[in-house]
C-alpha cells in the first residue's frame, strides 16, 4: 500500500478545483489590445489595461458570449443580470491595484460535469463560472532561479493583464476516497476537452492559458471536514494528480502527529512533485469587493442565451462515442485510448485525414513513449493532430518509412516546424532511387563477402544482414524492400 | 456611538498600505464614525428596505464592444510612465518584503 493509499484508508478527502481559462478572444476583456501569446513585453498594453487615470473599460461581447457558452455546456443557470466587481489588492501584477472580476453575481451558477473514472461516472458539481481579467507576468530578479523569495526586485510585463479569464469553481467534491487524485485529473481533462470543443480557448496548460488551483482537505470518517489548503497554479494534467497525492500524503502526516493543517496557499513544484507553503491566505473580506462603477451591468437577453444553447456542440463524451462508432473501433480500443488520455487527439488525427489504426498506433506508441520520457501527457506534447496526420500521409505516399517518420516527429517535437519543414531541413526523405542506392549496395557486398557467399549458396534469409548494412549506410533513408530486391538482383538470387 | 474600533482602522490602513501613527488611528476612528453616522441617515428613510443599493447613476445595461483589436501604445510611451524600467518591463521593488 502506498503512502497515498494509506492516507486515504485512514482519512476521507474533500477536493475543490478552481480552474482559470484564458479565453481565445482576439482582444482583451475591457480594451482593444491584442492577446497574442509570446509578444514582446509591454507591446500589448494601453491606458485601460494599465489602469491609467481616466481610462474607461468597455466589456468585450465575445468574452461574455464565450462565458455563457461555457456555463451552458456545464449545465449552469445563466444570470439574467449581473455586475462586475473590483477585487482590491496590492500586488504589482495588476497596475490598477485591483482586478476587475465578479463577486456575488457570477454569470453562471449551479452546473455539473460528469467524468469517468475506472469506468464509473462521477458527477462534479460546478458552483460558479465567472468572468474576470488575467494579471501581468512577473519576473523575479536577483534571487535563486527566478524565485520570488530572495529576489532583489521584480520586472513586470503587462501584456497578459486584461486578457479575459474565466474562473470555473467546483463545489466541494467529497466521497471519492482513494480515487480523489484520479477524479481531479479526470475532471480537468474532461473540462479541457469540453472547452476545446467549444472553441473558446486554446487550453494550453503548458502556456498557462489553462491553470488549476487544487483545494484539498482530509477528515476522519464521521468528523467535520478538515482545514483545506489551496495548491496554486498546477500546470499540467499529470501535476493535478500529483498535487492531490502529495497534499493528501502531507496532510495525513500532519494529522497523524496530532497537529492541525494550516489554511494556506501552497506552491506545487513540477520538479519534486511536492507542495511548499506560500503566503497565508487573506480573508475574502480583505479584498474589499465592491461593484465596479466604470462598467454597467450585464443582462444577457434570454433569447440570445437560448440561441447559444441551441448552437452548442455535442459534449466530448457524446462526440467520442459517435466517432468511436463511426471508426469501427472496439470498446476495448477506445478504453485503452481513454486510459492513456489520447482518445481526443487520436480522433482529431483521424479528422485530419489519417486512418484510425495509424493514428492510434502513433499516439499509443511512439508519441506516448516521448510523452512519458518528458513527463507530460501525450496530448500536451508540442505536436498537433494535424501534424501527426501529415506524417502518416508522408509514410503512405512513400516519402517516409516508419523509422524516418519517427525522426520527423522528433523534429516537430523539437520545434523544428511542420513535418515537411523537418523532412526538408534534415534531408529525411526515403531514397528509393535505385541508382543512388547502387553504391551503398555495392559497398555492403564488398564489406561482407562471406554473407554474400551464403546468400549465393542458397541461404536467402542471410540477406537481412546486408539490408541492415545498407540501411545504416543510408541513415535509414532507404526503402528496405527496394534494398532487398536490389541486393538479390546483384547476387543473382531469386527472392 | 462608536462603530469603528482602533484595530479596524489599523487593519484598513494595512490593507491600503498606509503607515499611520498611533494617535492618527484614534483620530481617524472618530472621523470614520462621523462619516458612518452621516451615511446611516439613509437607513431612516421609511421604505429604504425596498430600494436596492445604487451602484450606477445611470440605468444602462449591456454596453459592450465587438472583439476587435485596436492599436496599443508604443512601448517607449508605456515605459515612460514607469518609475523604472528594465528589460522592457516595469521594474518594481522587492515584493515579498512588503508582505512579511
Amino acid at each position: 500500500m502506498t503512502a497515498y493509499e494509506q492516507a486515504l484508508a485512514e482519512f476521507a478527502p474533500v477536493l475543490g478545483l478552481e480552474t482559470h481559462v484564458e479565453l481565445g478572444t482576439a482582444s482583451k476583456m475591457f480594451c482593444g489590445c491584442a492577446t497574442t501569446f509570446g509578444a514582446e513585453p509591454n507591446t500589448q498594453v494601453c491606458p485601460v489595461c494599465l489602469g491609467l487615470p481616466g481610462a474607461l473599460p468597455v466589456v468585450n461581447e465575445k468574452a461574455v458570449e464565450s462565458t455563457i457558452r461555457i456555463g451552458l455546456a456545464l449545465h449552469c443557470t445563466i444570470a439574467t443580470w449581473c455586475r462586475f466587481a473590483r477585487k482590491n489588492y496590492f500586488y504589482p501584477d495588476m497596475p490598477k491595484n485591483f482586478q476587475t472580476s465578479q463577486y456575488d453575481e457570477p454569470l453562471c451558477v449551479d452546473g455539473h460535469l460528469d467524468v469517468e473514472v475506472d469506468g464509473e461516472v462521477v458527477r462534479v458539481e460546478i458552483e460558479r463560472v465567472h468572468l474576470e481579467e488575467d494579471t501581468g507576468k512577473t519576473l523575479h530578479v536577483g534571487g535563486a532561479t527566478g524565485r520570488i523569495t530572495g529576489a532583489s526586485h521584480s520586472l513586470v510585463d503587462y501584456n497578459r493583464a486584461g486578457i479575459p479569464l474565466v474562473e470555473i469553481v467546483t463545489r466541494p467534491v467529497a466521497g471519492t476516497g482513494v480515487r480523489a487524485a484520479a477524479v481531479a485529473k479526470a475532471y480537468v481533462t474532461e473540462l479541457r476537452d469540453l472547452l476545446r470543443g467549444l472553441d473558446v480557448s486554446d487550453v494550453r496548460m503548458e502556456q498557462g492559458s489553462m491553470r488549476c488551483d487544487v483545494n484539498t482537505s482530509l477528515h476522519r470518517a464521521g468528523e467535520p471536514w478538515g482545514t483545506r489548503t489551496e495548491t496554486k497554479n498546477v500546470n499540467s494534467l499529470r501535476s493535478v494528480e500529483r498535487a492531490v497525492r502529495s497534499e493528501v500524503e502531507r496532510q495525513a502526516e500532519v494529522l497523524r502527529r496530532g497537529e492541525r493543517v494550516v489554511q494556506e496557499t501552497r506552491h506545487f513544484s513540477e520538479a519534486t512533485g511536492a507542495t511548499s507553503p506560500g503566503r497565508v491566505k487573506d480573508d475574502a473580506a480583505d479584498y474589499r469587493y465592491f461593484p465596479e462603477p466604470d462598467l454597467v451591468p450585464v443582462a444577457p437577453d434570454p433569447a440570445w442565451v437560448a440561441a447559444l444553447r441551441a448552437a452548442l456542440p455535442a459534449p466530448p463524451s457524446v462526440r467520442r462515442k459517435q466517432l468511436v462508432a463511426q471508426l469501427g473501433l472496439s470498446d476495448l480500443d477506445a478504453q485503452a485510448m481513454v486510459n492513456a488520455g489520447v482518445l481526443d487527439v487520436v480522433l482529431a488525427t483521424v479528422e485530419a485525414g489519417a486512418p484510425a489504426a495509424e493514428a492510434r498506433n502513433w499516439w499509443l506508441g511512439a508519441l506516448a513513449q516521448r510523452a512519458n520520457e518528458t513527463g507530460v501527457e501525450p496530448a500536451e506534447l508540442p505536436v498537433t493532430p494535424a501534424q501527426v496526420a501529415r506524417v502518416v500521409a508522408l509514410v503512405a505516399e512513400g516519402t517516409l518509412n516508419a523509422g524516418l517518420a519517427r525522426q520527423v516527429l522528433d523534429g516537430v517535437l523539437a520545434g523544428e516546424g511542420e513535418p515537411d519543414d523537418v523532412v526538408a531541413a534534415r534531408g529525411l526523405a526515403v531514397v528509393s532511387d535505385t541508382g543512388a542506392l547502387g553504391e551503398a549496395v555495392d559497398a555492403a557486398l564488398a564489406a561482407h563477402p562471406d554473407v554474400a557467399d551464403k546468400v549465393r549458396g542458397g541461404k536467402v534469409q542471410a540477406v537481412g544482414a546486408l539490408v541492415g548494412a545498407v540501411m545504416r549506410a543510408t541513415r535509414g533513408q532507404a526503402d528496405a524492400a527496394t534494398v532487398r530486391a536490389l541486393l538479390l538482383e546483384r547476387l543473382g538470387v531469386e527472392g | 456611538m462608536s462603530q469603528i474600533t482602533r484595530d479596524e482602522v489599523a487593519h484598513l490602513a494595512r490593507l491600503a498600505r498606509l503607515a499611520l501613527a498611533d494617535d492618527e488611528l484614534d483620530g481617524l476612528a472618530q472621523q470614520l464614525d462621523v462619516i458612518l453616522d452621516a451615511v446611516a441617515a439613509i437607513g431612516q428613510v421609511t421604505d429604504a428596505a425596498d430600494v436596492p443599493p445604487t451602484t450606477h447613476a445611470v440605468p444602462v445595461e449591456n454596453v459592450t464592444r465587438p472583439d476587435v483589436v485596436t492599436p496599443s501604445l508604443p512601448r517607449d510611451v508605456v515605459l515612460a510612465g514607469a518609475p523604472e524600467a528594465e528589460q522592457d518591463r516595469f521594474r518594481v521593488p522587492r515584493i515579498l518584503d512588503e508582505e512579511a
